[in-house]
C-alpha cells in the first residue's frame, strides 16, 4: 500500500467511560460510532465499509443502518481494531469502499448483553491447557513472565515500575480510571493474582468502546479534524495457546508485525514520537519494546526504570495510563488507538508537544496475535 | 466439583488413551525425527504427512510457572501452580506440578521433573509431573 493514502477523518470513544450498566455490548459499539461520525461530520448514509470484532459486522452495518460493500469481521483478540485498520487501508486504496467505519464496544465489567469465554473441551486450549488450572488472562498471559525474568535478570520491582510509570501519565488523563500515584511498594503490596503477579501489575476491567472512520487521503483535508494518516501496517498471529509460545522471552507475531509496520512505514525508530503497547499485564510494555526493536533483548526494564517512557522521557509509552489505568474493557486495542490519534491531532489530554510520528502496537489473546499502526499527522 | 476435563478429537484421540494407560505418548517426523505437540497428523514444521506416534521419556525441566491465587473451584484448594514444562523430547506442555510445596522456593525453573498420571474418569487421565526422583 502507498504510504500515507488514507487518513482517519473520525476517531471518537464512548460518552461514558469505566462503569456503564445501562448500555449493552451493542450500544457501545453504537454510541462510539455515532461519536466517530458526528467527529468527522458524517451519517451511516455516508458509510460504505465496516469492521469490528467481538460482535458480528452484520449486527454493527444492521443495528447502525448501514448497507455497505465491504465488511471485515477479523476477530484475532484486542489487537483485532489494529488489522482493521490494515485491511481497510487496502480496501479504500483498491477502492472496495470509500469510507470504512471501524467500532469497538465491550461491557467487560457490568456484562450486559455481553458472551461468556468459555472454550469449547475439545479445542486445543479445552484439551491440553484448561484442565491444568488457567483461571482467564491473569493466569495465562502471565505463564512464560518467569523465564523471561530468569533470562534476563528481571525482578518483581521492574514489572511493579511499568505500573508505576503508567500511573503518572494517568494522572493527567481527566477520562482515566485511576489516577491517585503509586509506588513500587504499593504494587508489591497489592493483592496476590498468580505470583508474581500482583493485582496492580494487571488491567482494569470496565465499560466503553471506541470508534474510528478511515478514508483516502485526497478526501480527507475536507473533514472537520486535523487527518491523520496511515503511514504503514503489519499484523502477525502466532498460537492458541500461550504454553506453545516459539519463544517465551519474545513474541514472534510482535516481531513479524511491528517489523512489516516500520518497512512500510519507511522509519527508522529514531524518527518515532510516541508509542502505544498494549499493556494488558506489566510484562507487554517490555516485550513490546524489545521485540519491536527499540531496545535490545533485555534492555526494556532498564529503559523504564531510567524514565525513557515517563513523563519527559525520550520514547512517551501509554500517554493515556493504559490499560492498568485508563481502561479496558477486554479489547483494549481500539484505546491505543484513538490514543494515538489524540497526539496526531494535538488533543490528547497528556500531549507530546510537536509529535508527528506514533505507533500505535496491539496483542490479542494471549500473546495469540499482533496488530501494528504507524500514523503520521504529516502527509 | 468435577474437575474441567478434556474432550478428545480423532487427531488428539491417541495421546489420550496413551495417558490412560499411564504413557505418555508424542508424534514425530519420521525422517527428521522431530517431536512435536499438541498432537495433530503432520508435522508443523515440514507440513509431512510421514509422522508416528512414540512414547516419550517423561522427563521434563520447570520452565515458566504462575501460582495462582484466583478460585477455580474444580481444582480443589489454591494456591497451585499453573506449569509449562519442556520435555526431553522438545516441545513445551501446561501441566501442574505435584508431590512438591506449591512455592516459588520449591519450584525452581530448570529443575528435573518426570510425569505421573492421574485419573480422573474412565476415559481420562491428565499427565502431571514431580520432581524427578532418578
Amino acid at each position: 500500500m502507498q504510504k500515507n493514502s488514507v487518513a482517519v477523518v473520525g476517531a471518537a470513544e464512548t460518552t461514558k467511560m469505566g462503569k456503564i450498566p445501562d448500555v449493552s455490548v451493542i450500544g457501545l459499539h453504537a454510541d462510539a460510532a455515532l461519536n466517530a461520525m458526528a467527529d468527522a461530520g458524517l451519517t451511516p448514509a455516508d458509510i460504505d465499509g465496516v469492521a469490528t470484532a467481538g460482535i458480528s459486522p452484520v449486527e454493527l452495518a444492521h443495528y447502525l443502518g448501514i448497507k455497505p460493500t465491504y465488511a471485515d469481521g477479523t476477530s484475532v483478540g484486542g489487537c483485532s481494531f489494529m488489522l482493521h485498520v490494515r485491511h481497510a487501508a487496502a480496501a479504500i486504496a483498491a477502492g472496495h469502499a470509500k469510507t470504512i467505519l471501524i467500532t469497538h464496544g465491550e461491557s467487560g465489567r457490568s456484562r450486559v448483553g455481553a458472551g461468556g469465554f468459555a472454550r469449547a473441551p475439545s479445542s486445543l486450549m479445552g484439551q491440553f491447557e484448561m484442565p491444568f488450572g488457567p483461571v482467564g488472562p491473569p493466569t495465562m498471559f502471565t505463564v512464560p513472565v518467569l523465564r523471561y525474568m530468569k533470562t534476563y535478570g528481571v525482578t518483581e520491582e521492574d514489572l511493579a515500575n511499568v505500573a508505576v510509570i503508567q500511573r503518572e501519565w494517568a494522572a493527567k488523563n481527566p477520562r482515566a480510571s485511576f489516577k491517585d500515584p503509586i509506588t513500587v511498594d504499593d504494587v508489591l503490596n497489592s493483592p496476590m493474582i498468580a505470583w508474581p503477579y500482583r493485582m496492580l501489575m494487571c488491567c482494569l476491567v470496565t465499560d466503553g468502546g471506541g470508534a474510528l472512520i478511515l478514508t483516502s487521503a485526497d478526501r480527507a483535508k475536507d473533514f472537520p479534524n486535523k487527518p491523520v494518516y496511515v503511514l504503514g501496517t503489519g499484523e502477525s498471529v502466532e498460537t492458541p495457546m500461550v504454553s506453545q509460545m516459539y519463544d517465551f522471552t519474545s513474541s514472534t507475531a510482535f516481531k513479524i508485525s511491528g517489523a512489516k509496520a516500520f518497512d512500510e512505514a519507511g522509519i527508522k525508530h529514531s524518527d518515532v514520537d510516541h508509542l502505544m503497547i498494549y499493556d494488558a499485564f506489566a510484562h507487554l510494555p517490555l516485550y513490546g519494546l524489545e521485540d519491536l526493536g527499540f531496545v535490545k533483548p533485555g534492555e526494556a526494564k532498564d529503559f523504564i526504570r531510567e524514565r525513557n517512557t515517563a513523563i519527559g522521557g525520550k520514547l512517551p509509552v501509554n500517554t493515556n495510563g493504559g490499560g492498568l489505568s485508563y481502561m479496558h474493557s477486554g479489547m483494549y486495542g481500539m484505546y491505543a488507538l484513538q490514543e494515538s490519534v489524540r497526539q496526531m491531532r494535538g488533543t490528547a489530554a497528556a500531549q507530546i508537544e510537536g509529535a508527528k510520528i506514533s505507533v500505535a502496537h496491539g496483542v490479542g489473546g494471549m500473546f495469540a496475535s499482533s496488530g501494528t499502526v504507524i500514523f503520521t499527522n504529516e502527509k | 466439583m468435577a474437575r474441567i476435563l478434556p474432550e478428545p478429537t480423532p487427531e488428539t484421540q491417541h495421546f489420550w488413551d496413551g495417558a490412560r494407560n499411564g504413557e505418555l505418548l508424542l508424534q514425530r517426523n519420521k525422517a527428521t525425527g522431530q517431536a512435536y505437540f499438541p498432537p495433530r497428523p503432520f508435522d508443523p514444521n515440514t507440513g509431512s504427512r510421514d509422522v508416528e506416534v512414540f512414547k516419550a521419556s517423561g522427563k521434563a525441566v520447570l520452565w515458566s510457572y504462575v501460582i495462582n491465587h484466583r478460585p477455580r473451584p474444580d481444582m480443589g484448594t489454591e494456591p497451585y501452580a499453573i506449569a509449562v514444562v519442556k520435555l526431553e523430547e522438545g516441545p513445551t506442555m501446561m501441566t501442574n506440578i505435584v508431590g512438591c510445596p506449591q512455592t516459588p522456593e520449591a519450584l525452581v525453573l530448570d529443575m528435573p521433573l518426570e510425569v505421573v498420571f492421574e485419573k480422573f474418569s474412565d476415559t481420562i487421565s491428565l499427565p502431571f509431573f514431580q520432581p524427578a526422583k532418578s
